[in-house]
């Protein structure tokens, strides 16, 4: 197996104001939100955290993207640190989250190559792939409609065809699905199956069983920011479902606490 | 090679959006000039207007004892001149307490002229008195008033000159009084012209950054960027270049609709100044330099400040205290005196843009002064550019929450 991702015990605590103490319902001045997590991923792998809200999945993608620093370990992806070489990391990765937005002002068609050129592809390389994308995603329809007026599901679609303007090898997405209708979110999930045909590694984060049932090669649990099972699927799932196992986990990890 | 072509991409995306928003152009560069020149002339037109309506229900000037030598001054102004037949004790009496009425009643003492001329201004004795009775209340009696008062003092000055020994040939003066004229009309436009240009360009500013800035922020778009490969410091003078080109236009709009409007504007006064504005070109090439490197450091002031605040509302608060400073420095000339000569003061931010607008505008400019000026705000400019650049890179500052 040719691993491509290793996270070597990232640890990210928060300083909490007071509002956000309030909504956490907590006096503690700190949040630890990811502590002290380790796993690998394979190349040409789909990858799923699974853990509840707030168990710190989209906080240890946005360390592999390299929007915020872990303050202990690294990761490395494709032979390149987060913490010390995040350009090299960043010409090799999508990520795709909620958190990010793209301008409404402009069209996808518009935003495909200005991303492609940030990103350096050369002109004619950058036309011929918008081509492919936009017609797979059909997206041609609404190329030259401003972001503002789309859709939400054709947002989604934009978004992630303008992440692989660079035709990057490892797709860091937050939460495929969430906020898709059944026909969006069936086009995302088999995009994403189509993008591991074709050799691509993708790193995901859900909270939905059904999805990780289908799709994820491995799993890692996550509960309050550790690491409790990592494994393929079938390993992790033990001749259960999916959910079934993950309350059995769940259970014992919070068991053990009180 | 590839620094530049980002910071390009950067820039050409930011044109885009601010030229192919026609609502946004319309706001910050068009209305601004547009919506200046209007209120201008309409104020000119009204001032023009409001003279017009005096000079129809004709304002009388009643004039006593009118010596000969100040007939020719009399007969042509522009009022109905009544020298006889008239009751002065009812003029003062009723008709000037009316202030619906338009007149003044002038009152020279008796034989002026050979009072004038025998009158000795060693001798200890009162001067010879012009008595003018008006009615301030009245707008005609009190222009009719100042126009005659004028036209007196006008006389008594012509009249000292022709007793003036060594009298300058007619040339020389009339030279002299063209220098004297600019030097009053620089003086002013020294006071006036780098407060409004500071003003305009501040709010040209605000007009753009915090929405580019703060307001990317908040809208999540600006973490799209962070996740390329791009630098952080091309995407910190890209927005610094982009920004500070809308600031200028803005700024300069509106500068544009005052110079056009002021020459209207003053005729409507009835002021007869000559409007040909006497700066070389040479004065206009400085001045944009300065303008220039001025809006530079404001945008890079304000950007700094709106990618602190977590939304363009706040970046809007944010600023407050920074254009009370900016406000307060462009008043700083019409505090008087010169500009300063130490050329360290030339190192202040603001204060020395001011300071060398008002050199400029003046007729007082000094090279070396305007080019510490422009050099220091190019320097705080790239020094700006690097702390956006840690700013970029700071995920306290972009994603603190
Ligand atoms: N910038 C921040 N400041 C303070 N606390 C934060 C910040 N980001 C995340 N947290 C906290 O860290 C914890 C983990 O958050 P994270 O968003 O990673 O969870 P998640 O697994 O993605 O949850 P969800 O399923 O709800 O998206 C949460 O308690 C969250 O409130
Ligand atoms: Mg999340």
């Amino acid at each position: 197996m040719d691993e491509i991702l290793r996270v070597e015990g990232i640890s990210k605590t928060f300083t909490l104001s007071k509002k956000q103490q309030k909504i956490e319902r907590t006096t503690l001045r700190k949040k630890v939100a990811v502590d002290n997590l380790s796993f690998t991923a394979n190349r040409g792998e789909i990858f799923g955290l699974l853990g509840p809200n707030g168990a710190g999945k989209t906080t240890t993608l946005r360390i592999l993207a390299t929007l915020i620093k872990p303050d202990t370990g690294d990761a490395v992806l494709d032979g390149y640190s987060v913490v010390n070489e995040e350009e090299e990391v960043r010409s090799r990765i999508a990520f795709l989250t909620s958190e990010l937005k793209l301008e409404d002002f402009f069209t996808p068609n518009y935003l495909f190559d200005f991303f492609a050129r940030l990103h350096g592809v050369p002109e004619a390389e950058a036309a011929e792939r918008k081509r492919t994308l936009f017609e797979r995603f059909g997206i041609d329809k609404f190329a030259e409609v401003k972001v503002k007026n789309l859709s939400t599901g054709m947002k989604q679609k934009a978004s992630i065809v303008i992440s692989l303007a660079h035709n990057p090898d490892i797709i860091i997405f937050d939460e495929p699905t969430n906020g898709l209708d059944v026909l969006t979110a069936r086009s995302v999930t088999d995009f994403l199956a189509e993008m591991r045909q074709q050799g691509k590694t993708i790193i995901l984060s859900t909270h939905i069983f059904s999805l990780v049932e289908k799709l994820c090669d491995r799993v890692g649990i996550i509960i309050d920011g550790r690491m409790t099972h990592c494994d393929t699927l079938d390993a992790i799932r033990d001749g259960l479902s999916l959910e079934d196992r993950f309350f059995e986990i769940y259970k014992t990890v919070k068991g053990g606490e009180e | 090679m590839r620094n530049q072509s980002n910071v390009w991409t950067i820039v050409r995306k930011e044109f885009a959006r601010f030229f192919g928003d026609r609502s946004l152009l319309f706001t910050t560069v068009i209305m601004p000039g547009l919506l200046i020149y209007i209120v201008y002339l309409q104020m000119g037109e009204n001032i023009g207007k409001s003279h017009q309506d005096d000079n129809e229900d004709t304002t009388t000037v009643y004039v006593d004892n009118l010596p000969e030598s100040l007939r020719g001054d009399f007969d042509s102004i522009p009022f109905q001149l009544v020298t006889e037949g008239f009751n002065a004790v009812a003029l003062i009496g009723d008709s000037l307490a009316d202030k619906e009425r338009s007149l003044i009643y002038v009152n020279f003492p008796p034989h002026f002229d050979s009072l004038i001329t025998a009158y000795d201004p060693m001798g200890g004795e009162a001067a010879p008195n012009v008595k003018i009775y008006h009615n301030s209340n009245s707008d005609n009696s009190e222009l009719a008033y100042q126009t005659v008062k004028l036209y007196l003092e006008d006389w008594e000055n012509s009249r000292s000159n022709m007793f003036d020994i060594n009298a300058e040939s007619p040339d020389a003066e009339e030279t002299f009084d063209m220098a004297d004229k600019d030097d009053s009309l620089g003086e002013i436009l020294g006071q006036l012209f780098p407060m409004l240009l500071m003003m305009l360009l501040f709010s040209g500013c605000m007009a753009v950054a915090p929405t580019a800035i703060a307001g990317e922020k908040e809208r999540g778009t600006i973490a799209t960027l962070l996740v390329t490969p791009m630098r952080r410091s091309e995407l910190a003078i890209g927005k610094i270049l982009s920004l500070s080109t809308f600031a200028m236009l803005s700024g300069l709009s509106s500068f544009l609709g005052i110079i056009l409007s002021l020459p209207r504007m003053l005729k409507g006064d009835g002021v007869d100044i000559d409007i040909a504005i006497p700066y070389t070109t040479g004065d206009y090439l400085l001045i944009l330099c300065v303008l220039i490197s001025t809006v530079l450091v404001l945008v890079s002031c304000i950007s700094i400040l709106s990618a602190l605040a977590k939304d363009v509302k706040s970046a809007g608060t944010m600023v407050l205290p920074l254009m009370l400073v900016v406000m307060f420095v462009g008043f700083t000339p019409m505090l008087g005196g010169d500009a300063p000569e130490a050329l360290t003061a030339y190192l202040v931010p603001f204060y020395n843009s001011v300071q060398s607008m008002a050199s400029i505008f003046s007729f007082d400019l000094k090279p070396a002064a305007v080019g510490i000026t422009v050099a220091a705000n190019i320097a705080y400019t790239a020094i700006a550019v690097f702390v956006l650049t840690r700013m970029f890179n700071s995920e306290k500052v972009m994603f603190g929450k």
